[in-house]
């Protein structure tokens, strides 16, 4: 077996039928070869093709896809032309797949020995009798508590990252050679996250396996991987080791795409990277970037251009290589988030020892027995928030941060404690019962515009909606005012027609966003609104959500698990762990010395886009499924737990400059 | 309700248009939908363009061949079969014509109640809808129709109430899908009221459903409504229906198997069509989950 090329796709094209008769290329002449021991990553934004491509390595291909043109290798067999069950037999077994989410890929009612040991029934040559020895030191490998115990679990008893490493056991069953992963951290916390890839790279690295890593995720790429390739409109635009392709990049589209990503050492927003791209059916004549492209000339919109190698070793397909230093590296154009004064404007909501319980006491329970109720999911927040500022709430899934969201807007109601509006008085907890000013005045968007904006209505039907509820608009009026709201998100008149389904991912966020700031709100509470989003979309809806705090002074409460985000566009952060406070403050205040240790092992786990930058993983990544009855809530996974004081005693808040504050039972001066 | 919808915002005709097209453009909806006009527009025209009179009975032509004045031959009184397999879907249509939107309307709006009751008394209700659906379907319309005849006035009510109770199941079903959905809580967050919500957010979401299911049961009815007469509880004699032409001939199937294929042809072709037409239908609607297997 020759140590060169491992998996070697050439010229590969990719693509259906459409109902017109047409050819629709959603790969287009893909070249890329993968060495033995090599890990390569295939980066793009959705639509790009890349999970295209890595399917096709597979000698797979979606329903409606076939390959056009070019061959696919693996190991020196041609599988485009292999029958589906010699196909079947390498799937699997020697080039393995890991998929995104794989809570879904696991069966729900088979126990998670019995998937395994299916695994090693069709891709090893095993004894029945061994099968068990084998999988517990296959969950052993791939670092799994307890792996004896595992085995009679069932999937929905573990936690996504177990899942998620369950299902990179069930691919090493097969002793592969080569590893296709998709997305495979995408949906876990940056903790869990973390963990895997360094798993995933020490499994690489003993095993000299191949990797093929597909993600949207610069930052996990930057950990796992040995080169990178980025992917546009179903094109190779670039391709160097991780370093030149994250460090310098040289083709206009990389730049922006590493622009656009909020990093922790920046506390500006990030650069935007306008336009969309070109959909599979538009025919393109030039450079498929030409249009977003700020060094675009005539040659780039009229002529393709081919991947060239360049001195320093890229493959780059741009004519301009050389010219990518004059392209904006930082936002200069945009606001920047000002700094809120404390005696500006006062208070715009106070959230006064708010405590939320989603647990009922049955009816059984009640009546009969005195079991003590589970604690509540979010309990002792005490948060004041003023106006025109943007607070950031941040943790990981299961923090509540969402659940004090959602007693804001009054669609749940809290157990205990209450609201306060404009420093008046109490905000009535139900939305049913609040009075119209108090409705029109909290806003709230959400993470998923897909979710969030209802298909069988059009933009105008959106748009209407809280127009006619708190202004009574009607006709002309109406379609003005709904002109104006589109025109504020960057959207134009013609949006009024079309229907969700017609608009992009970014342009349904925009949707959204205007439909809040169609009450003309005091208060807009962001629900993770650029997690469903590409990070250039991302960037830019932080941008109009920045822009739009500055022309309106308005208070956004945002949640997020990204703490780069949160970085990028707020002024102050509450950090969540379990539904309580561990620590708030500004923004400089928080992302630097003195740390929470929560605060501190959420920061260590980020992954940024810089093959220099190593992660700091302090804390073990289990997730808690309650909150501890006593005591701190993060006392269970502390790197720094003193003793037994932190199990029983509710941690003191301690206060720093400009009203940061920590609640740890860590003195002051060791924090 | 939609068809007044319909002439008042151009969008959602638009849409239904575009549904329309969609439909003809699939190899199903084309079938289907031709099926079923070719078969409504018989039983509109049927009483004009008929050879012969239903009723007329010739003793010399009883249980006689097809032949070239008789294509289909002549049944046990010497009634002609062409004519009568003409007439023989205007009773069934017009029973299932009026049943069907009744069906879907009582079921679909029980069965958003419930879905937007949701908690311990929907279960308990739907617990009762379960054991009624578990009971055999032809038991319970007997004992209806052996109680109060079989007029049309009763086959009617007994038909859309039995067969409304499916709809509500599948109208809870839809309700409980969306109103988990973001769009029904920025709805609420907003402060809109109930109604508002139920009739904006909710009614468009669950109507396409219930349109495929409408089409669905009217099959389903169809069916039943034949297996009555099939039994003599459906259309009285001489009035020709298909279930009673089947029932008539079944007794000389041995001697003169024709005087089935007439009726037999002509109600497989109905439902066939009204099925295709549901499956094109929910395509074009894009609800239809059905996927190829990966395999």
């Amino acid at each position: 077996m020759s140590a060169a090329t491992f998996i070697n796709i050439q010229n590969l094209s990719v693509g259906y039928t459409s109902q017109s008769g047409e050819i629709i290329r959603v790969l287009r002449n893909v070249s890329l070869s993968i060495n033995r021991g090599e890990s390569i990553g295939l980066v793009g934004e959705s639509g790009s093709g890349k999970s295209t491509l890595a399917l096709a390595a597979l000698g797979f291909f979606k329903r409606g896809l076939r390959a056009l043109e070019g061959d696919v290798e693996f190991d020196g067999i041609d599988m485009l032309a292999l029958e589906r069950d010699d196909l079947q037999a390498i799937r699997g077994g020697r080039l393995a797949l890991i998929p995104q989410n794989s809570g879904q890929s696991l069966t729900p009612t088979l126990r998670i020995g019995l998937q395994v040991a299916e695994a090693l029934r069709l891709h090893s040559q095993l004894n029945e009798s061994d099968f068990e020895a084998r999988v517990v030191e296959l969950l052993t490998q791939v670092r799994l508590p307890e792996p004896a115990t595992l085995l009679s679990r069932f999937p929905h008893e573990l936690s996504g990252g177990q899942q998620q490493r369950v299902a990179v056991a069930m691919a090493l069953a097969g002793e592969p050679d080569a590893l296709l992963l998709d997305e495979p951290t995408t949906g876990l916390d940056v903790t869990t996250q973390a963990h895997i890839l360094e798993l995933l790279r020490d499994l690489a690295s003993e095993r000299n396996m191949a990797m093929l890593y597909v993600s949207h995720d610069l930052g996990a790429i930057s950990r796992v991987c040995d080169r990178v390739a980025v992917m546009y409109a179903g094109e190779i635009v670039l391709k160097g080791s991780t370093k030149q392709v994250l460090l310098s990049p040289r083709h206009p589209y990389a730049h922006g795409l590493l622009s656009s990503i909020p990093r922790l050492t920046q506390t500006s927003l990030p650069l935007a990277l306008d336009g969309r791209p070109p959909m599979p059916s538009e025919t393109i004549t030039g450079c498929a970037f030409a249009d977003r492209c700020a060094l675009a000339d005539e040659r780039c919109r009229s002529t393709p251009p081919t991947l060239k190698q360049l001195e320093s070793g890229e493959k780059v397909r741009c004519f301009h290589p050389d010219r990518i230093d004059q392209l904006p590296v930082v936002n200069k154009t945009v606001t920047q988030k000002g700094n809120v004064s404390a005696d500006h404007g006062g208070d715009a909501l106070g959230l006064n020892q708010l405590a939320i319980s989603y647990a009922k006491p049955s009816l059984w329970n009640q009546l009969f027995s005195n079991a003590s109720m589970p604690p509540a999911t979010v309990d002792n927040i005490n948060i004041l928030i003023r106006t025109g500022e943007t607070l950031g709430l941040v943790g990981e899934s299961g923090s509540g941060k969402s659940t004090i969201l959602k007693a804001i807007a009054g669609l749940i109601s809290p157990k205990t404690g209450h609201l306060v509006l404009n420093g008046e008085g109490r905000l009535t907890p139900k939305v049913e019962n609040r009075s119209a000013l108090h409705l029109r005045q909290i806003q709230m968007i959400f993470q998923n515009p897909d979710d969030s904006l209802n298909p069988r209505h059009n933009i105008a039907q959106i748009l209407a909606q809280p127009l006619r509820l708190y202004f009574s608009l009607t006709g002309e009026e109406l379609r003005q005012r709904s002109i104006e709201l589109l025109e504020r998100v960057r959207l134009g008149s013609h949006y009024l027609d079309r229907r969700p389904s017609q608009l992009s991912g970014g342009e349904k966020q925009r949707v959204a966003v205007a439909r809040a700031f169609a009450a003309e709100p005091a208060i807009v509470l962001c629900d993770e609104v650029t997690s469903a989003l590409d990070v250039s979309v991302q960037a830019a809806v932080l941008d109009l959500l920045n822009e739009l705090k500055a022309q309106r002074g308005t208070t956004y409460i945002f949640v997020s698990h990204d703490l780069a985000v949160v970085k990028a566009i707020s002024n102050r952060v509450a950090v969540l762990y379990q539904g309580r406070l561990c620590e708030i403050g500004p923004v400089e205040a928080v992302y630097s010395k003195p740390f929470h240790p929560y605060t501190d092992v959420l920061l260590g786990a980020v992954l940024e886009p810089d093959p220099n930058f190593m992660p700091k993983l302090s804390a073990d990544d289990v997730v808690e499924l309650s909150p501890p009855k006593t005591g701190c809530p993060f006392q269970r996974r502390c790197p720094r737990k003193l003793g037994k004081i932190c199990d029983t005693d509710v941690p003191p808040g301690r206060i720093f400059d400009n009203g940061h504050q920590i609640n740890c039972h860590i003195p002051e001066t060791d924090l | 309700m939609s068809t007044a919808a319909l002439t008042k915002n151009p969008a959602k005709r638009q849409r239904y248009v575009a549904v329309l097209l969609d439909m003809m453009n699939r190899p199903s909806g084309a079938i289907g939908l031709s099926l079923v006009l070719f078969h409504l527009c018989l039983a509109i025209i049927s009483p004009v363009i008929v050879p012969y009179d239903f009723k007329l009975q010739d003793a010399s032509l009883m249980l006689s061949q097809p032949s070239n004045a008789h294509w289909l031959g002549a049944d046990h009184l010497g009634r002609d079969i062409f004519s009568r397999t003409m007439l023989g879907g205007r009773e069934a249509l017009l029973v299932t014509g009026i049943a069907t939107p009744l069906a879907v309307l009582w079921g679909g709006f029980v069965g958003i109640l419930f879905g937007l009751t949701g908690g311990r008394l929907d279960e308990i209700l739907m617990r009762i809808v379960d054991a009624f659906l578990s009971l055999p379907w032809i038991l319970k319309m007997l004992v209806l129709i052996v109680t109060f005849g079989t007029g049309l006035e009763v086959l009617i009510p007994t038909l859309a109430f039995f067969y409304g109770i499916p709809v509500i199941r599948i109208a809870r079903a839809a309700t409980h899908d969306v109103i988990a959905r973001d769009f029904v809580w920025a709805a609420k967050a907003r402060g809109h009221s109930r109604i508002s919500i139920i009739w904006r957010e909710l009614l468009p979401n669950v109507l396409d459903t219930l349109m495929v299911e409408g089409a669905m049961r009217w099959s389903w009815m169809l069916l039943a409504f034949s297996s009555l007469s099939f039994l003599g509880f459906g259309v009285s004699p001489p009035t020709p229906d298909w279930g009673l032409m089947i029932s008539d001939a079944r007794g000389y199937m041995s001697f003169a198997p024709w005087g089935v294929i007439g009726p037999v042809v002509a109600l497989s072709s109905l439902i066939i069509g009204i099925n295709l037409t549901a499956d094109a239908l929910a395509k074009a609607l894009g609800i239809d989950r059905a996927q190829k297997a990966p395999m």
